[in-house]
């Protein structure tokens, strides 16, 4: 054997200029190289101009399509107009439509469980210097979570012999009603809100903690020591991280002087100078520490890296999820990236403004337009996060919340007392 | 007004009926295999040792005692501040005295080790 054999001679790395990637022949290319100077790419520069050309396109669309009520407005009333015609009485055209906005708001965690889930696996990709999803779908993958969910759909129901059957089936039944009942008071845009109730702020909080009993019973009725752990330490840190996510509110209430999550997000239209938005996040000091808090417990809240103890992978074969499989599975994760979905509107009415535009200029784009690119915006750093921190241990989990997260909201609310009575 | 919480009742007849009919759907399409290996409990493909109603820490029932706690004020503070801006000082006072009480007993847990995990 010579000695060429055993330490074989790295041949150097040829520069494709056609696609854009390093190749070294017979050998891996390294990521690291190739993206030193990221716009000497091509590929680089064709997706730039894609994403440039998907966000001027949905504008374009959005300021095409002006704001939603003027558009929905004649349409009902030519609805209840045929409908009185034929003698159908007005409480049942009511009760009617409300089943029809219902569905509608329905579909919201629904399609964003469709698209948050392939979003993710492409983040995840590029983060790791990978494809994700490319094959299944017109345009690299873009139907991956479809066929997923088809597979979920026709997979086999396994229920443990030691299992609790009812609860266990119940279980994702207990976790999901919530997780699409928090939506009713939510704004999507100025005025398209599905039940516009004066205490929104606390429902969304009471409805939303109605799940860390389905996780519970989850954990509890598989039978697996692995999912009790799971169940009972999601629970500890559910109800935890639910503390600091509530007080965080508080100075946004305190300043907004209303519990209707729409009217807080109308009360942020406007601009201080002309230039700077009077969104929350832009109070001194109290804004920024509550905006930080309440997306920190937000995280937690939905059981996501780096707070993901509870289903960790690695050492609990995913907690209270390891004995579901089939479309019991798949409803425990459509309430996880519902919950996703529902803390970035939250976050976008609270704190940025709802759908104010963040330059006087801009506001020829309807309200929900500015929402849907806030909740994205957010629903970004939601993924990205979970591909860039390591995950807490699981004192230091509680330590972070309890001795950190806590007092830091409780302070804010004192500093909010403060700048209120300075404004006054 | 009331009608927007009639809304959220539908609501949850249209949530209800998503999730039975989800999981209806599921039991009418997929195929069922009977395999009493299948059925064991999945623990990284040891067989079970024990029951698994073993005792849990108590740790759990500490965080739930202090999570009562503070959900409990949490709900007081919400009124509090929606109308704290026209009540004024007395308001910010009041709840200082309030907060202050729960603070410290947040500190007394802290120093007798409740917040410890081990």
């Amino acid at each position: 054997m010579t000695e060429e054999t055993i330490q074989p001679k790295l041949s150097e790395p040829v520069f494709n200029h056609s696609n854009g990637r390093l190749l070294m022949p017979e050998t891996r290319y390294w990521p690291t190289q190739m993206w030193k100077s990221p716009w000497s790419l091509p590929t680089y520069r064709r997706g730039a101009a894609v994403l440039a050309g998907l966000i001027t396109g949905i504008a374009g669309a959005a300021w095409f399509l002006g704001e939603a009520g003027p558009r929905v407005a004649p349409l009902y009333s030519a609805a209840e107009q045929f409908a009185l015609s034929k003698g159908v009485p007005a409480f049942i055209i009511s009760v009617l439509w409300t089943f029809i906005k219902g569905a509608i708001l329905l579909a919201a965690p629904l399609v964003n469980a469709l698209f948050a889930v392939w979003w993710e696996r492409k983040i995840s990709a590029h983060i790791q210097s990978r494809m994700g999803p490319m094959y299944v779908g017109w345009w690299h993958g873009a139907l991956q979570t479809v066929a997923d969910g088809l597979k979920l759909l026709l997979k086999e129901d396994i229920i443990p012999e030691t299992a609790d059957k009812f609860v266990h089936m119940m279980a994702p039944v207990v976790v999901v009603i919530p997780a699409i009942l928090a939506f009713a008071p939510v704004p999507f845009g100025n005025e398209l809100v599905y039940a516009d109730i004066d205490i929104g702020t606390l429902y969304v909080f009471a409805v939303g903690g109605v799940s860390v009993v389905g996780i519970i019973m989850a954990g509890w009725s598989s039978g697996n020591k692995f999912s009790l752990l799971g169940g009972l330490r999601s629970a500890a840190q559910l109800v935890s991280y639910e503390l600091p996510r509530t007080f965080a509110v508080v100075p946004v209430i305190m300043l907004a002087g209303t519990l209707n999550i729409s009217a807080i997000a109308g009360l942020q239209a406007g601009y201080w100078g002309g230039i700077i938005p009077r969104w929350l996040i832009f109070y001194p000091v109290v804004g920024q520490i509550a905006f930080i808090v309440f997306l920190i417990a937000s995280v937690a809240e939905t059981n996501r890296i780096p707070f993901d103890i509870p289903e960790a992978e690695s050492e609990l074969v995913a907690g209270f999820n390891t004995e579901y499989s089939g479309m019991k599975f798949a409803l425990f994760f459509l309430s996880e990236f519902a919950y996703v979905l529902l803390s970035c509107l939250l976050m976008a009415s609270f704190f940025f403004g709802g759908g104010a535009a963040p330059l006087p200029f801009l506001d020829f784009l309807p309200s929900w337009a500015w929402f849907l690119g806030k909740v994205l915006i957010l629903m970004f750093c939601f993924l990205w996060f979970r591909w860039t921190f390591p995950r807490f241990r699981v004192d230091r989990l509680m330590d972070f919340n309890w001795k950190f997260l806590l007092p830091v909201s409780l302070l804010n609310i004192a500093a909010a007392g403060l700048l209120i009575w300075f404004l006054s | 007004m009331l009608l927007a919480y009639a809304s959220i009742l539908i609501l949850l007849v249209i949530a209800t009926l998503f999730a039975g009919g989800s999981l209806i759907a599921a039991k009418l399409v997929r195929p069922r295999v009977n395999d009493t290996l299948k059925r064991t409990a999945y623990e990284c493909g040891m067989e079970t040792v024990g029951e698994t109603t073993v005792q849990t820490n108590i740790r759990f029932y500490t965080y739930a005692l202090l999570f009562v706690i503070f959900d409990v004020e949490a709900l007081y503070i919400f009124p509090w501040a929606v109308v704290v801006r026209s009540m004024g000082a007395v308001a910010l006072v009041e709840m200082g005295i309030f907060l202050g009480i729960l603070v410290s007993g947040l500190a007394y847990a802290w120093k007798m080790g409740a917040l410890q995990w081990e």
